[in-house]
């Protein structure tokens, strides 16, 4: 251990101020990028789900007037 | 249809690989960061000149190098994307730029902070910060241009034309310390003489090197995987994997009850 005691080691010798910042700066850095990218997966989980019920939703009304064209056409 | 499904294996077998390998990745990255941070910051001596100051270094040195190994990364990737036309590779600029840009961030905030009690400065315009500052932009404008496009492809193409032009800034940063008059110190450590710092300082800095260099993957990997499900959103596989992931909660219950 380089320092005698705690307080001593948050003092880092009349450092502190600097070599905190600079520690907390950086992890405060990677933890938002993290968090970024940890969030970008729920983003694409929305995405996911709003494409597929678009789709459903096509298919369906393509069903749906596909049966009255063939219902015309029977009526002809 | 081989044409077809080439690609689509492609992404999925990309996508599968990073996320076998992505666990062990982040527990070094963790382990070793916590290894070479706490030895750096308890244990390590104190400076004999700049005293307990110096502790900066643990994490200054490791991102300054690997916001530059970011970038040659992501310049390969770019060459590769522009010549072999390989969407992945397109992928992985998107995915690197962001990491590069937040390695790239904390070495010029880390060297502020440290400017400040050795140099009396926050900052001075001399060649080494002014490059990095560079850095930052090139990498901000790598992501811009990336996203600019409707066409996502003529975007990664812009973005990687950009990346590898951008490469020529790396040996400027490299050698700024010496082509220049800097209150910037030179590299402490060289492939080529031994290096300029006593052994018991020296060993946290390569395990604090070692876990940057591990955080930065774990980082593009995850970044990846996210990309790949971005770009096959409408893929089979991808709405399987987000929407109902069955098999992949499966797998964890098994691992569960056989442990």
């Amino acid at each position: 251990m380089a320092f005698d005691s705690f307080r001593d080691f948050i003092l880092m010798g009349g450092y502190g101020f600097f070599v905190w910042l600079s520690f907390g700066v950086t992890f405060l850095a990677l933890f938002a990028l993290l968090l970024q990218s940890v969030l970008t997966r729920r983003q694409l989980q929305r995405d996911c789900a709003r494409q597929q019920h678009r789709q459903q939703r096509l298919a369906k009304r393509q069903a749906a007037t596909q049966n009255n064209s063939v219902q015309n056409s029977a009526k002809e | 249809m081989w044409r077809w499904l080439h690609p689509y294996a492609k992404g999925e077998a990309t996508y599968q690989l990073l996320g076998r390998w992505l666990p062990w990745v982040t527990a070094l990255a963790l382990l070793s960061l916590t290894v070479g941070l706490v030895w750096g910051l308890a244990f390590g001596p104190a400076d004999y000149q700049q005293g307990d100051s110096y502790r900066i270094i643990y994490i200054h040195v490791p991102a300054a190098i690997f916001s530059m190994g970011a970038y040659a990364g992501m310049a390969i990737m770019a060459f590769i994307a522009l010549v072999w036309q390989i969407r992945t590779a397109e992928w992985s600029i998107a995915a690197i730029a962001p990491v590069g840009a937040v390695l790239t961030f904390i070495a010029l905030f880390t060297g502020a902070a440290w400017g400040k009690p050795m140099w009396g400065t926050w900052w001075v315009w001399d060649a080494r910060l002014t490059s990095e500052l560079i850095l930052l932009f090139l990498y901000a404008g790598v992501m811009a241009l990336y996203y600019a496009f409707e066409d996502a492809r003529t975007g990664a193409k812009a973005a990687g034309i950009l990346a590898l032009v951008g490469v020529v800034n790396l040996p400027i940063i490299h050698f700024s310390v010496e082509w220049w008059n800097t209150l910037h110190q030179g590299a402490t450590i060289t492939k080529f003489a031994k290096p300029s710092m006593a052994t018991e300082m020296l060993w946290p800095l390569l395990i604090s090197l070692l876990a940057f260099a591990l955080m930065t993957a774990a980082f593009v990997m995850l970044r990846l995987r996210h990309e790949i499900l971005r770009h096959e959103l409408h893929r089979p596989w991808v709405r399987e994997e987000l929407l109902n992931p069955k098999s992949a909660s499966a797998d964890i219950n098994s691992q569960q009850e056989q442990s």
